[in-house]
């Protein structure tokens, strides 16, 4: 057993929140029985969505191919299981409210026979950095902390920068969520060993794990884990739970004190951050062949009967696994996909679970909190913040929609982690403002790219008159010279053309 | 199952203005319980027409923009406007000077800038302002503390209720049998007249530090101000900034020439100092907003009190020095914004 290692550099702000994480881990991971039907979304990731190489009616095995990326940023789908196409067709997902995107609809015949796959991988400390990167591609396999980049894709970003540290990210700091949390519990060697994977990959020596103080048997699983590994490149970092440590640049900042250029990515100063999730997916995907068609996921607040966690298939609708955990209670107000500080709330339960979804959280209503006052200025809202922006004078440039002090404010730093909503006396949606805010700057940026493009057009179209007027002043010139020079032969030509005529 | 659409974070708030309010109302009872002990019941009086001025203001200036008056008086902050004004106020004042002080803070300084969070000046210093301005002999009719053996002549509960309400003393009394100078005017005056600071300390109405009975008021303040601290309502900067920037100038000068320069515990403890510290200065809707921000607009108001105190006219300065920090807060605020993570020195832009 190797001891976890404290030393850490410094958080600005963060809330100490009440984590409300035993309520689902009391359970043991229970999984969910193959459903009648698999609602799979071609985009369940970053990219483009995936182009489907399969027809309505065709028969597909559990992992085979459903849907190839698309773009560099694009993921392929697998099937999670046996049955037939029955629709490719909108449905309601986990986007903002539940709003439809194409999806492929699997009827399920309940044999769940996997499609079968060419001899025992070889290990992959055999396989050249390259060929894995291209191989975790083919897995599908996205970030799963929830922004489901895919992952293959910041490998070949990544090898293109200074690369110092891989950071397995196992901090979970939202409320209810603890699915990384029971992952690293119960496959605390496959953590491991995906690390390893990744870290060849890279061609790296050090690579942090970062779990939060609050996930003893966590911790102490991993460590068994690493001592019985005994790879000196990989340590044990305990974080303290402070929401948001496990945001990406925050974990970076935490583990290795350097901050994360505004605008940048991890990778700008050595660091390259994975979830402990997508390292047990890789490790599953290169040592068993096994794409990423599953996923464990937290079900719990006080509107589910028996807050759990679940392996569940990619696609399984929400429905099905409420079902499986009791069903709803009396209190059930709110869905929501995600963690209650960033998640999104949807209308429906028949979204289908997806790569990103961590977590199933049904609440009751949130007690109102009395109507939005004004802001006070009493600043609790800036000592929060982990970006150290001053949200109140965001809120102030926000409402007046004053894009320049906006940007030197900092508002596209923003995290949009919810922090400074919880601490505003005055009650005032920050969060959701300062999104808007946000979407109003991409609107800004897409009217102004439109009105460049159409100025490129006006101008090229003006340039070409130009030169159309020049090139017929010249042409007409040249013309006027030529028949100057030509004029009397051309005369005496025309005559004489004449005089023949008259002879006729 | 139909859901309801909610925007994230989905917790609900910690907060609330009228707890933040209320905890500084709170915190003002013991020292207004000192007060009442040392000067007599006039405190009590000053409060409730100030807040009855206070509250019916906001209401009448809430209605008049339309706004509704049950959701802006339920903040409580005309309360602590008309605390933090009776505080300021000597316990014999006429009810129209306090009214006048309480309408023009709410009116003009809150209302007219557009109520609580624009407003630029703090509206219970603005309202003593224009009451130093408009009825300056009233504000040095201190009672002299009832405390020790200072030798002065107690008015009756009723009699300071008349005098409240009416302006006039009892046939009998005159002024200079009632009040006395505050401290810090028999310090100035006493100065002034060539006395040595020894010399004016040995008076009656000084105490062990600052003035018989207002250091102890001064106590409870300080006690009500860490228990805001404790609580988080609010931070250490501003009182800290304020401390320095009155006590480093005083420490310094006391050192230089103790015989003309009372040291620093008469000036934390002398005139509204810790007051101002803990409830004046600390108003956050006109104060500066980072930490450093705030250090700096505290240490401001310190240093104008001490040379107000020291080379001004007027023996206590804190109100004029809130209010000329009130105006540099933007500029404060423009030069002291905090470092944002991943911003480095050149792309800043600042």
């Amino acid at each position: 057993m190797s001891a976890p290692t404290y030393d850490l550099g410094k958080l600005h702000g963060g809330l100490r929140l009440d984590g409300k994480k035993s309520q689902s881990t009391a359970e043991p991971i229970h999984t969910i029985p193959i459903p009648s039907q698999l609602i799979q979304p071609l985009a369940q990731h970053v990219g483009d969505p995936a182009h489907p190489i399969v027809g309505i009616g065709e028969r597909v095995l559990k992992g085979q191919l459903i849907a190839e990326q698309e773009g560099s940023l694009g993921a392929p789908v697998h099937a999670s299981s046996s049955g037939r196409i029955v629709a490719i067709e909108a449905w309601p997902i986990s986007r903002r409210f539940g709003d439809t995107a194409p999806c492929v609809v699997i009827e399920t015949d309940g044999e769940d026979r996997p499609i079968e796959r060419a001899e025992t991988p070889p290990p992959f400390d055999t396989l050249p950095p390259d060929f894995l990167a291209d191989k975790i591609l083919q897995g599908g396999i996205v970030g799963l902390g929830g922004a489901v980049f895919p992952t293959s894709q910041k490998l070949i970003q990544a090898n293109t920068c200074e690369l110092d540290y891989l950071i397995l990210n196992g901090v979970e700091c939202e409320p209810y969520i603890s699915c990384d949390d029971v992952l690293m519990r119960e496959r605390a060697h496959e953590v491991i060993s995906g690390a390893q994977v990744l870290l060849h990959a890279l061609s790296l020596e050090v690579c942090y794990i970062g779990v939060e103080s609050d996930k003893p048997e966590a911790l102490h699983n991993l460590a068994d884990a690493l001592g019985e590994a005994d790879d000196a490149r990989i340590i044990l970092k305990q974080v303290p739970t402070i929401y948001p440590s496990g945001g990406e640049d925050q974990l970076v900042q935490l583990v290795t004190n350097r901050e994360v250029p505004s605008g940048g990515l991890p990778t700008d100063i050595g660091c390259l951050v994975q979830n402990v999730g997508t390292a047990v997916a890789i490790y599953d995907w290169i040592h068993d062949n096994e794409p990423l068609i599953s996923r464990i996921t937290t079900i719990t607040g006080d509107g589910i009967a028996t807050p759990m966690n679940v392996k569940v298939r990619l696609g399984t609708t929400v429905a099905d696994v409420v079902n499986v955990a009791g069903g709803y209670t009396d209190k059930a107000r709110q869905l929501i996909i995600g963690g209650p500080m960033t998640g999104k709330s949807v209308t429906t339960d028949r979204v289908p679970v997806v790569k990103a979804t961590n977590c199933i959280l049904v609440l009751s209503e949130t007690p109102s909190p009395g109507p939005e006052l004004s802001c006070i200025r009493c600043g609790d809202c800036a000592a929060v913040c982990p970006v150290q922006l001053l949200p109140q004078q965001l809120f102030w440039y926000a409402c007046a929609d004053d894009e320049k002090h906006l940007r030197s404010y900092g508002l596209t730093d923003c995290i949009e982690c919810g922090c400074c909503d919880l601490v505003c006396p005055s009650h005032i949606p920050l969060t959701a403002d300062f999104r808007k805010a946000k979407g109003r700057f991409r609107e800004l940026a897409d009217e102004k790219a439109r009105a460049e493009r159409a100025r490129r057009r006006f101008e090229a179209r003006n340039e070409r008159k130009v030169l159309e007027e020049q090139h017929r002043l010249h042409e007409l010139a040249e013309q006027k010279e030529k028949a100057k020079l030509a004029g009397p032969a051309a005369i005496a030509e025309i005559l004489k053309r004449k005089r023949g005529r008259d002879k006729d | 199952m139909e859901f309801e659409r909610h925007e994230a974070p989905y917790l609900a708030p910690k907060a609330q203005v009228s707890t933040v309010m209320l905890h500084v109302l709170i915190a003002l009872f013991p020292a207004a319980i000192a007060h009442v002990w040392f000067f007599g019941p006039g405190f009590i009086f000053n409060l409730i027409i100030a807040s009855t001025f206070c509250v019916a203001g906001e209401a009448v200036m809430v209605k008049l923009r339309n706004h509704k008056p049950k959701q802006a008086l339920s903040d409580y902050s005309a309360l602590v406007t008309a605390a933090v004004l009776a505080f300021a106020l000597p316990s014999l004042t006429p009810w129209w000077v306090t009214a006048t002080g309480a309408l023009f803070g709410i009116v003009v300084a809150k209302h007219l800038y557009g109520g609580l969070g624009f407003n630029v000046f703090n509206p219970a210093m603005a309202g003593y302002v224009v009451i130093l301005v408009a009825f300056p002999m009233h504000l040095n009719l201190w009672v002299a503390p009832r405390m020790g053996d200072i030798d002065y002549q107690y008015l009756t509960i009723i009699e300071g209720l008349r005098y409240t309400l009416t302006g006039s003393l009892p046939d009998i009394l005159t002024f200079d049998a009632v009040t006395r100078a505050t401290p810090l005017d028999v310090m100035k005056s006493g100065l002034n007249n060539a006395r040595t600071v020894a010399e004016v300390r040995a008076l009656p109405i000084m105490g062990d530090i600052g003035g018989r009975g207002w250091e102890w008021i001064g106590n409870f303040i300080a006690l009500g101000g860490i228990w805001l601290l404790v609580k988080q309502v609010i931070r250490w900067h501003i009182p800290m900034g304020v401390g320095a920037g009155l006590l480093i100038p005083a420490g310094l000068m006391y050192l230089i020439e103790p015989g003309s320069n009372p040291g620093p515990g008469f000036h934390l403890f002398g005139g509204a100092t810790i007051l101002c510290a803990f409830f004046i200065a600390t108003d956050p809707v006109s104060a500066a907003t980072s930490p450093k921000g705030r250090f700096i607009y505290g240490a401001g108001i310190g240093f104008i009190i001490y040379v107000i105190r020291t080379w001004g006219a007027y023996a206590d300065g804190v109100a004029f020095a809130v209010l000329l920090m009130n105006m540099a807060v933007p500029g404060i605020d423009y030069i002291t914004q905090p470092h944002i993570v991943g911003h480095y020195d050149e792309e800043s832009g600042l």
